[in-house]
């Protein structure tokens, strides 16, 4: 068949990329060799367009056992013990088919964790959705919450964590991000890069079948209105044979029997079986008559591109066939010997003993394009806000305004379609600032978290990509954790626009800087461009997972409080940061200004020393500041608890907004029992951290003493109502 | 006290059980489904999860699997049997309990902590609990709504028969505290001799007071009664 200008543009190639193939293979390419080029080139797998700003981030560290570049990151938290994790969007095929694509991101992400030898124990999620009022929100909603649910409940996984999101600028483009950790012994970590030549090449798990194929391009491409058509490039999620390959996976792994293990993710067995080869600078060649396929008269192109789940590839040691094969014989999985490693360095393919494709490794891999895209800085907008102008509000109506918002209500009505108990290690669970997961059978813990803000990214991309990762990193500290590393997902329009390619840079600028700061290191992490449909392109919306370590489960926080007449300390400065706060969004509809500033110092010293207090038990309960400012933020302690909060107003007040709605970073609310005060503030006062004591707590009421005064009861009432009125 | 649990493959609550059960002294042991044997057991358990993805019909094909004859067979010589969630739709696959499981009212997948009260605490299984004792316990399934004919409730009632019921923190069985839709609130069923019970909440995720509470202790602890 010639390779015609068409079929090079169905592939999602350009026409000087053809050109480089033609060089690297001297020859044209046939249509098979086409196929994988272009499933190995596209951005989705080769980051052709990130991977010269992603090797500035910080990826090192003590804790750090294998940062990015294996299907998953490693952390180490002591007793042998290790914390794989990583996670992945999968937002085109979400918007396409919300509930297949949204079960097999959550397949694919578990997969990256099993592969490398981990069990897993926990799920996160973090899901945009486009206005709550737009004709396509509901029904992609449903599909993905019942897609995230579906697989995860099933494979018995517990779900522990989340963030659900809606504006505007998702309306055409959702996002739907997973994360998932596994814990591993750290001698027992298994990689994908192969050794050895002559050595087999096994595939397991389900049969191949026609979905998925060009799943990865359409992941690199933008939307447009025929993109319901790409229907059949979205693949179709088995939990109940993930599980079982799963299991099996595992058991295999109990022995030495595995010299190298890749699962078949976005762009199936094309890239498992690249990734290896090049990894190991080998080659590798498959018997593509061997796969098991599930459908008929299926062509080594399908074969090779399609994205079937719930399947591995494995390189097993000289003389362990037919034990390992035992294992997958007792899970009822496919068990396949398909090829075998070479010495030469390239990805051989026969079918009935002929070849039907060759291609060196490294034109997959290495050679794959790499572009410096054009990029422009972000103008920082001017616009200053007069709140003297806006229409008069008072605090309780601004209040009840944000908490029973869409975005700031609660959202147990998603997490409870989540099975968040199963594997009973779960301490804390969604609705906390962080999901803690005890280490099984051991008195520590791990806290994990995801966190993003879009609209800060958009309105100032360096400041909202250190904010981020200082949010996460808080949300950890506010559990009791000691923050360890991040994995991030990186969800941006179109990098050949010079405005979103800006917005990528700047973001990773801000997200570098704070890790360093922090050390806080990025050990995975996955990019996702071309979110957009017809040239219009979401915001900016990087998403931070961390995780941390608890070492002692003898005291677990919480945001709740815990007692009446505590005495409550707001640690941090407020300055009174209005701009881009939910307050202006949700009351006033206004959408400008900067981000509030993040002062890497502050957050650093301030988190440093509330871990102490929590570990030194002198907290009894504590909660981050964050969206919604800190009226929000004691409601939200409130809501979660038997007391309300009597809040005295600062003498000196230039504006009560400002104050009580202004979103300034690196704060954080303690209860403090009163005997403990003295103690708690001169901890703080020697270490130079700033606080305010602003009250008590008390029973039944939110009270800003002169202002205003609701009932707990009432403001769980309206913190509750919205989705039942949806 | 010897205990088996059978493993199905997509059982996921096996794991949870076998801790619970080792918690309170049980010696346990895993029974994967391909066995044809089953070895001298005092209490089976059939755990929850998903056993073979919840094809054709939640527990149908577990309800024809090669150890089942023999869980049947220990059954019906009075071995003690429990059926947590998707073990209760198990047991009501195999005949082993009357009724059926229907999908949850809401036709959504529920994940919570609600209030079942204990009906019955003259039997093996509830002997440590207090008379409508009312208990905090975890469900997850997305197939609970208990149904059944008009017969079998009037025996359920009329033997007392039914095991737990939901309700709200009062103690009070109304609509509202009926998470899944079943008939009479009901959370878990005996058999006429009393030696099964079939429940759908989650007593094993009840054994710890880090994770939860110790809600569902007293059901381990009456069976060593």
């Amino acid at each position: 068949m010639k390779i015609t200008n068409q079929i090079i543009e169905d592939h999602g190639l350009k026409q000087e990329e053809f050109e480089n193939i033609k060089k690297l293979l001297e020859r044209e390419p046939n249509l098979l060799e086409l196929g994988i080029f272009s499933a190995m080139w596209n951005e989705h797998c080769s980051y052709k367009s990130s991977r010269l700003h992603l090797k500035n981030l910080p990826t090192r560290g003590k804790q750090v056992i294998q940062g990015p570049g294996e299907n998953a990151g490693v952390i180490d938290i002591g007793d042998n013990d290790a914390i794989v994790f990583k996670i992945e969007s999968h937002n085109h095929p979400s918007f396409i088919e919300p509930y297949q694509g949204a079960a097999t991101g959550v397949g694919g992400i578990l997969r990256d964790v099993f592969t490398m030898g981990a069990r897993p124990i926990a799920l996160l999620n973090s899901i945009h959705f486009g206005s709550p009022n737009h004709p396509k929100t509901r029904s992609l909603l449903n599909g993905v919450v019942s897609g995230i649910g579906g697989y995860g409940n099933c494979i018995g996984i517990p779900t522990v964590a989340g963030e659900t999101k809606f504006n505007d600028t998702y309306n055409e483009n959702i996002l739907v991000n997973a994360m998932a950790v596994g814990l591993a012994d750290k001698d027992k970590i298994f990689y994908s890069k192969a050794k050895g030549l002559n050595k087999s090449v096994v595939y397991v798990g389900s049969k191949t079948g026609r979905d998925g194929i060009h799943g990865a391009s359409m992941a690199s491409a933008e939307f447009d209105e025929n993109s319901e058509e790409k229907k059949p490039t979205v693949q179709v999620g088995d939990p109940f044979t993930e599980k079982l390959l799963m299991e099996a996976c595992l058991e295999l792994m109990k022995d030495n029997s595995i010299i190298s293990i890749q699962d078949m993710g976005a762009a199936g067995l094309t890239s498992s079986s690249v990734e290896m080869a090049s990894k190991g600078m080998l080659g590798i060649e498959l018997e593509l008559d061997k796969i098991p396929c599930r459908e008929e008269n299926m062509t080594p192109y399908e074969m090779m591109l399609s994205e079937s789940q719930e399947r591995m590839l494995i390189i097993l040691e000289d003389d362990k066939e037919r034990d390992a094969k035992k294992i997958f014989d007792k899970w009822d999985l496919d068990f396949v010997v398909i090829g075998k490693t070479t010495g030469t360095n390239k990805l051989t393919l026969k079918y009935n003993n002929k070849i039907e494709g060759e291609i060196p490794i490294d034109a997959l891999a290495n050679k794959a394009p790499i572009y410096d895209r054009k990029w422009i800085r972000k103008k920082i907008s001017k616009k200053k806000i007069n709140l003297k102008k806006l229409k008069k509000i008072d605090i309780e109506e601004a209040l009840i305004k944000i908490i029973s918002s869409p975005n700031h209500s609660n959202k147990s009505w998603i997490t409870n379609q989540f099975d968040q108990m199963v594997m009973c290690d779960t301490i804390k669970k969604s609705g906390s600032d962080a999901a803690v997961i005890r280490i099984h059978n051991k008195d520590k813990a791990i806290a994990v978290s995801v966190d993003s803000s879009a609209n800060y990214c958009k309105s100032h991309p360096i400041t909202g990509g250190k904010q981020i990762v200082c949010e996460n990193w808080r949300n950890l500290i506010s559990v009791g954790a000691k923050p360890l590393a991040i994995t991030n997902c990186l969800n941006f329009g179109n990098p050949e626009n010079e405005k979103v390619m800006g917005e990528f840079v700047e973001c990773l600028e801000g997200i570098k800087e704070a890790c360093e700061f922090l050390n806080y290191p990025v050990v995975s992490g996955n990019v996702s461009f071309y979110n957009g449909t017809n040239q219009k392109n979401i915001d900016p919306t990087p998403v931070i997972g961390g995780v941390g370590l608890i070492n002692n489960l003898s005291r677990p926080v919480g945001h709740n409080f815990k007692k009446d007449k505590s005495i409550i300390l707001l640690v941090g400065k407020t300055f009174g940061h209005l701009e881009q706060s939910c307050f202006l969004k949700e009351n006033y509809s206004i959408f400008d200004g900067m981000p509030p500033e993040v002062n890497l110092l502050n957050e650093k010293n301030n988190g440093e020393n509330i871990l102490k207090l929590i570990q030194e038990d002198l907290v009894l309960s504590l909660h981050d500041v964050s969206n919604g400012g800190l009226i929000v933020a004691l409601s939200e302690m409130a809501m979660s608890s038997n007391y309300g909060v009597k809040i005295q107003k600062p003498k000196k007040l230039s504006n009560m907004f400002e104050y009580f709605f202004g979103e300034d970073q690196s704060r954080y609310i303690l209860e403090i029992s009163p005997d403990n005060s003295k103690k708690v503030e001169k901890i703080l006062k020697s270490n130079n951290i700033y606080f305010e004591n602003i009250g008590i707590t008390q029973k039944e009421y939110v009270e800003i003493e002169g202002e205003f005064k609701s009932s707990v009861k009432d403001l769980f009432k309206v913190n509750n109502e919205w989705y039942n009125t949806y | 006290m010897k205990s088996s649990v059978i493993v199905f493959p997509g059982s996921n609550c096996d794991r949870d059980v076998s801790v619970a059960l080792e918690k309170m002294q049980f010696k346990n042991q895993m029974i994967w489904h391909k066995e044809t044997k089953l070895p001298k057991s005092d209490l089976i358990v059939v755990p929850g999860g998903f056993s073979y993805g919840d094809y054709l019909r939640s527990g149908a094909i577990a309800g024809k699997s090669l150890i089942i004859d023999e869980v049947i067979k220990a059954a019906n010589d009075g071995c003690l049997v429990l059926g947590i969630c998707n073990g209760f739709q198990i047991l009501t696959e195999t005949g082993l309990l009357k009724g059926t499981l229907l999908r949850n009212k809401n036709l959504k997948f529920i994940n919570k902590d609600i209030q079942i009260k204990v009906m019955n605490n003259q039997t093996r299984f509830s002997n440590k609990y207090k008379k409508d004792q009312v208990l905090k316990i975890n469900i997850a399934h997305n197939e609970g709504n208990f149904f059944t004919d008009s017969n079998h409730l009037e025996e359920l009632n009329k033997d007392n028969l039914i095991a737990f019921k939901y309700c709200n923190e009062k103690g009070n069985i109304n609509d509202s505290a009926n998470p899944n839709g079943s008939t009479n609130n009901i959370a878990g069923i005996y058999n006429t001799k009393k030696n099964i019970l079939g429940m759908m909440p989650h007593p094993e995720r009840m054994v710890d007071n880090l994770i939860s509470n110790t809600d569902g202790m007293n059901l381990f602890s009456s069976l060593l009664n």
